[in-house]
């Protein structure tokens, strides 16, 4: 290559000419002239997510009816109390018993779901009205996205992503304890076992699905070619995340399912179908 | 008059690949430079080209090289082309793809990594670089960033009037800016015109608004000449329904990749056509075309991917007699030879296309499709090293170069021919500016003439409307001087060229000079009348049928005529005038290639 | 206008027709509304325009230019959906009109079509979009490693798959017109590239050729943090690469990696993990 040619100022210039200032917008009064029923989407995740943490919330502070032998609310799991009676599981703590023991377990699946890449859509658009649909106007007069605290934290999504693959193994764990009857004796199974599999499972594939996921297992590299196995990995993974949307919302109603069925039994509501 | 005024070494008109290729090089040498284009950066009709990039690289066919690129390429054009370009076309485009990748393009890839190569029509081994079906987005978007990178300055949405001269040669330009209306002049000792083609002078062409002929028309006006200009190639694939998409293309690659055509009865007609010029290496049966996708050595072509000019014409043939499809096409099948997905994974954007303007799945039904007016071959006429026109200081490349393509141009010879001669333009241009530093000057006679000329639309009150000019325009040259010609109907579009001027130079704009497409469009007609013209009366002259010009009353090749170009140039009362000149006497040890075995 | 005795290639008008009646049947008398003005103002106009079987609002709008407003300024190139120049919105949404077509409306339906909100206006449709060359000069340029010996890249198709969808950006703009950071806060112009610059971003980090680390830049220099993922840059785009996916998330995980993570930081140190 021979030598460059002193760099003019590389303007590109558009067909303005007069070297003025940016004329404006153009003058449209109306927020959006979008004629469909664009509120409803964000309408609809307001409600389902408010009905969702208000359920949540009492469930958490209640303190009671987590237990129905062999099975326990994923809300309350692992059962870090005395009060799940056979519990095989270690001991891990015992604090004050005023304070509900979801609490501690609550704020980590928590955590995963705000800092989530979907529920972050959907939390910003239905919440925060930022936008409140795409090419609707924003209410906010001034917007620095995820730039500075504390949004700018939504970046630790992945050490979340480590926590929650963490409860995952203790929810399949839990599942397959629903395998066992009350009295300790393997070779049971009732609508409880399932309805706690599925919930693993679901909740599983959300952790899984999820972006930073993809990324760890092969996203972050730029030679496919040179690992085979994580590129197969990570195609694996892209399609699952394709439905992480999907997954976000059918695991959000599992794990609700899952606790209120348990309430249920605990409150002897309703009896377990039992299979075998 | 009070212009905006700017200096430089070269001056590029148009940003497609051409221009760009040549803002590239002339930078690179050294040179100031400027590109003026008519759309904004990265819009140029480059980007419609889609099935690749003709270079022999050998990946795909280690016995592939540039004799064999070089043989296919002058038998396509039917021998018309200046060998030299063809020769120097054939060299270097491999060079010039492979410096595309170290500027970011992404090519698909071989399964040893290197860049894929696809079949096309008329050449014999796969040779296209390609992506996808996108090739010409691939190209533009990796000069434009190249050219953004190194530092050229760009004029979007500005339009060239006219070029500057004095008894030197080139001084300048002198354009408007779309957007404001007002006047712009470009002082350089060198112009590298780079502005494509011609196809708005017909009614259905696969070339978008931009295709008014500008810069044929300039360089006449400059007094260069325009070489092969009653060559003009149809596409034999653009879309016929609905009404709103007629003449969009249907990419080569669609029977490239398993496609084949049919008539109302089903019938692959292609059988029917091919010409005994080709029949040597092509297949006779179905079951040998169809084999010949697996198994390309032991099997002959399919004929639909026969060079464009013959599909064209057998398409045209089948139409006229009865057996064309409701809308007044033929039937292009590959829904019923491919499986979806793999329609969906080499045919991407023709897949989308048909969705989105035809709610046609072409993984499902056939597509109909009918000759659209593509690419002119004709253009400047040039030398073949330096892409320098008669006028000292013109340069010209791309699609309003002449020469290159002969009578027909062969699918993907146009991305690699814009490289191949942009470059060429670019580096030659520099040096010719390099020499004429400082010695340049605009005329201020020159300058307000222009302005006025560029004015006059404004100052005219209830003349007719632009719009309807052209399309009168359109109208004559597709059904006068469209695929099949004959005398008469010529002589009959050369009167209305004529009347057709008087109501030119008689039209009136509304609104004002702010962004105003009927203006715009109203000085770009004198171009477009002006190329018609050269159309016309060269296509006239010419007594024979070869490529991209068949006439009725004189259907076969004439072996005097294969040694004779046609020259269009404008006398000193602005009359185009047609000549013969000898064609360009091929040297012997290039002759030999077309003794060597298919 | 399909003479008789030429059923082949005559065809109709090719978009600019000079009235209703072209193209057979299927006709009717649309209502549109069409923003008119320039930067000191303007407001909707309404017209009614004959429209044929089979078009789309770029038809309609090269008819009104050919026969009721020939001055209206409207951009276009190919009028196939590849070049991405007729950028506007239709009934509020950004969309290409050469991809929407008249029969996606009712035939009584109002057609409201405005230029792009997000840029100055010039005219009629006709905005200023230099914003968006001004970010494309800035991204730092492709820098390749060097060629084998025998003059050739060499790359695998599984690796140059992902930069190949960024690659089939038409620049439309409409990701950039319809992304809230920007339309909402043209302060945000400054600090904020735009969901199409941040995809190239993507693009040149995923480059197997690529030698040059723009992660910091991406954060600091082109706002990566400003966007808030709600994609609606990806429900836009004509070409139907998703932005947000497989894009400008994968562009903040990469950064998350270098400035938000010390785990990976710590092992970028330690040498386990080439650099990017």
């Amino acid at each position: 290559m021979t030598a460059t040619a002193p760099r003019g100022t590389g303007a590109v210039t558009p067909g303005r000419g007069d070297g003025g200032p940016a004329p404006r917008r153009a003058t449209i009064a109306a927020r959006t002239l979008r004629t469909d029923r664009w509120w409803v989407q964000p309408l609809v995740t307001v409600v389902v997510l408010v009905l969702f943490i208000a359920y949540s919330s009492f469930r958490a502070f209640q303190n009671a009816y987590y237990h129905a032998e062999p099975y326990i609310s994923p809300f309350y799991s692992p059962c870090i109390t005395t009060r799940c009676e056979g519990d095989s599981f270690p001991e891990f703590f015992t604090g004050p018993a005023w304070i509900s023991p979801a609490l501690y377990i609550l704020v980590l699946p928590l955590g995963i779901r705000l800092t989530c890449y979907y529920y972050r859509k959907a939390y910003y658009r239905s919440f925060w009205l930022s936008p409140p649909a795409c090419a609707v106007a924003e209410p906010h007069r001034r917007y620095t996205g995820e730039t500075r605290l504390p949004l700018v934290g939504q970046n630790v999504h992945r050490y979340f992503l480590y926590a929650a693959l963490v409860f995952n193994v203790i929810l399949f764990y839990e599942a397959v304890r629903g395998f066992r009857d009350e009295t300790g004796e393997w070779g049971h199974m009732g609508l409880g076992t399932l309805v706690l599999l599925v919930n693993a499972v679901l909740l599983f594939l959300y952790s899984i699905s999820c972006h930073s996921c993809r990324h760890i297992v092969g996203g972050r590299l730029n030679d496919f070619s040179e690992h085979p196995l994580r590129y197969r990995a990570w195609t694996w993974v892209s399609r699952l995340n394709a439905r992480h949307m999907q997954y976000a919302w059918t695991s959000l109603f599992a794990v609700a399912f899952a606790d209120f069925y348990v309430l249920l039994l605990a409150t002897d509501t309703i009896q377990d179908v039992r299979f075998f | 008059m009070d212009f905006e005024r700017h200096a430089y070494d070269v001056v590029v008109v148009g940003a497609g690949g051409a221009g760009l290729r040549a803002a590239i090089a002339a930078h690179e040498a050294g040179a100031r430079t400027a590109v003026v284009c008519k759309s904004l950066l990265g819009k140029a009709h480059t980007v419609m080209a889609e099935g690749g990039i003709a270079a022999a690289m050998g990946n795909a066919w280690p016995e592939d090289g540039w004799r064999v690129h070089f043989r296919d390429t002058m038998r396509g054009g039917k021998m018309l082309n200046h060998w030299r370009m063809a020769q120097l076309h054939a060299q270097e485009a491999p060079d010039r793809v492979r410096e595309l990748e170290d500027w970011g393009a992404l090519f698909d890839r071989t399964p040893d990594g290197l860049i894929s190569q696809r079949d096309f029509g008329g050449h014999r081994f796969a040779r296209l670089a390609h992506v996808g079906d996108r090739t010409g987005l691939e190209l533009i978007r990796t000069l434009q960033q190249r050219t953004v990178a190194l530092g050229v300055d760009v004029f979007m949405e500005c339009t060239v009037t006219r070029l500057l001269t004095d008894d030197e040669g080139v001084t300048g330009a002198f354009g408007y800016w779309r957007e404001s209306g007002r006047f712009v002049a470009w002082e350089a000792p060198s112009v590298v015109l780079a502005t494509g083609g011609i196809g708005k002078a017909y009614k259905v062409t696969s070339n978008s608004w931009e295709y008014t002929g500008d810069g044929h028309s300039l360089a006449l006006q400059a007094g260069a000449g325009l070489v092969n200009m009653e060559f003009v190639q149809f596409h034999p694939t653009g879309m016929v329904w609905p009404p709103s998409v007629r003449g969009i293309l249907v990419t080569e690659s669609v029977r490239g990749d398993g496609g084949v055509l049919r008539n109302s009865a089903g019938n692959r007609f292609m059988f029917d056509y091919i010409p005994d010029y080709f029949r040597k290496e092509t297949a006779e049966t179905e079951d040998e075309a169809d084999r010949w996708y697996d198994d390309k050595k032991n099997n002959r072509r399919p004929p639909e991917l026969l060079p464009r000019d013959e599909v064209a014409r057998a398409i045209n043939s089948e139409v006229k007699a009865g057996r064309g499809s409701p809308h007044g096409g033929v039937f292009l099948d590959i829904a019923s030879r491919r499986p979806a997905e793999y329609v969906r994974r080499r045919l991407p954007s023709m897949y989308h296309q048909f969705k989105e303007l035809a709610d046609v799945d072409i993984t499902a039904e056939a597509m109909e499709v009918g000759p659209t007016c593509h690419y002119v071959m004709g253009g400047v006429e040039v030398d073949p090293d330096t892409a320098a026109a008669g006028v000292p200081g013109l340069f010209a490349a791309g699609e309003v170069a002449g020469g290159m393509h002969g009578s027909n141009r062969l699918g993907g010879n146009s991305l690699s021919d814009l490289l191949v001669f942009g470059r060429r333009a670019g580096a030659a241009a520099a040096e010719h500016a390099a020499k004429r530093s400082g010695l340049v000057a605009l005329a201020e006679e020159a300058l307000t003439d222009a302005a006025r000329a560029a004015l006059a639309p404004f100052e005219r009150e209830g003349g007719e409307n632009p719009y309807t000019v052209q399309q009168d325009l359109q109208q004559t040259m597709h059904d006068l001087v469209g695929i099949i010609r004959t005398a008469p109907e010529m002589e009959q579009a050369l009167t209305r060229i004529a009347a057709l001027r008087e109501r030119v130079a008689a039209l009136s704009v509304e609104g004002h000079r702010q962004y105003n497409p009927g203006w715009h469009l109203a000085l770009d007609l004198p171009h477009l009348l002006v190329v018609s013209e050269c159309i016309a009366r060269a296509a006239l002259e010419r007594e024979e049928s070869r490529g991209g010009h068949t006439r009725d009353d004189f259907p076969a090749a004439d072996p005097e005529w294969g040694r004779t170009n046609l020259v269009c140039s404008r006398a000193a009362d602005g009359a185009v005038t047609v000549a013969r000149r000898p064609l360009p006497q091929m040297p012997p040890e290039l002759a030999e290639v077309f003794e060597e075995a298919p | 206008m399909t003479e008789p005795g030429e059923p082949s290639l005559g065809g109709t008008d090719d978009g600019r027709g000079s009235g209703a009646g072209s193209g057979g049947g299927g006709g009717y008398d649309a209502t549109f509304r069409v923003w008119r003005g320039d930067a000191s103002g303007g407001d909707l106009q309404t017209f009614t325009v004959p429209v044929n079987e089979g078009e789309v609002v770029l038809d309609v709008i090269h008819r009104l230019q050919a026969t009721q407003a020939g001055d209206l300024a409207v951009r276009w190139n190919c009028k196939a959906g590849k070049c991405g120049s007729c950028s506007a919105e239709v009934n509020g949404r950004p969309r290409l009109m050469c991809l929407t077509r008249m029969s996606t409306f009712a035939e009584d339906e109002t057609v409201t079509v405005t230029p792009l909100r997000t840029f100055p206006v010039i005219r009629d449709l006709v905005t200023d979009v230099s914003y968006n060359y001004e970010k494309a000069a800035q991204i730092p340029a492709f820098t390749p490693r060097p060629r084998d010996p025998d003059g050739n890249h060499r790359m695998q198709q599984v690796d140059v798959d992902r930069p190949q969808e960024f690659r089939k950006c038409i620049e439309c703009f409409l990701c950039q017109d319809t992304c809230h950071v920007i339309r909402d806060h043209e302060d945000n112009k400054r600090a904020f590239a735009g969901p199409r610059f941040l995809i190239r971003l993507a693009e040149l980090e995923m480059h197997p050729l690529d030698v040059r680390d723009r992660r910091d830049a991406a954060q600091d220099e082109f706002g990566l943090g400003y966007c808030n993922i709600t994609k609606c840059c990806s429900e836009v785009c004509p070409e139907g690469i998703h932005l947000t996916d497989n894009g400008i998330i994968p562009l903040k995980e990469r950064v998350a990696d270098r400035r938000y993570d010390p785990l990976t930081w710590l092992g970028s140190k330690i040498g386990r993990r080439r650099p990017s």
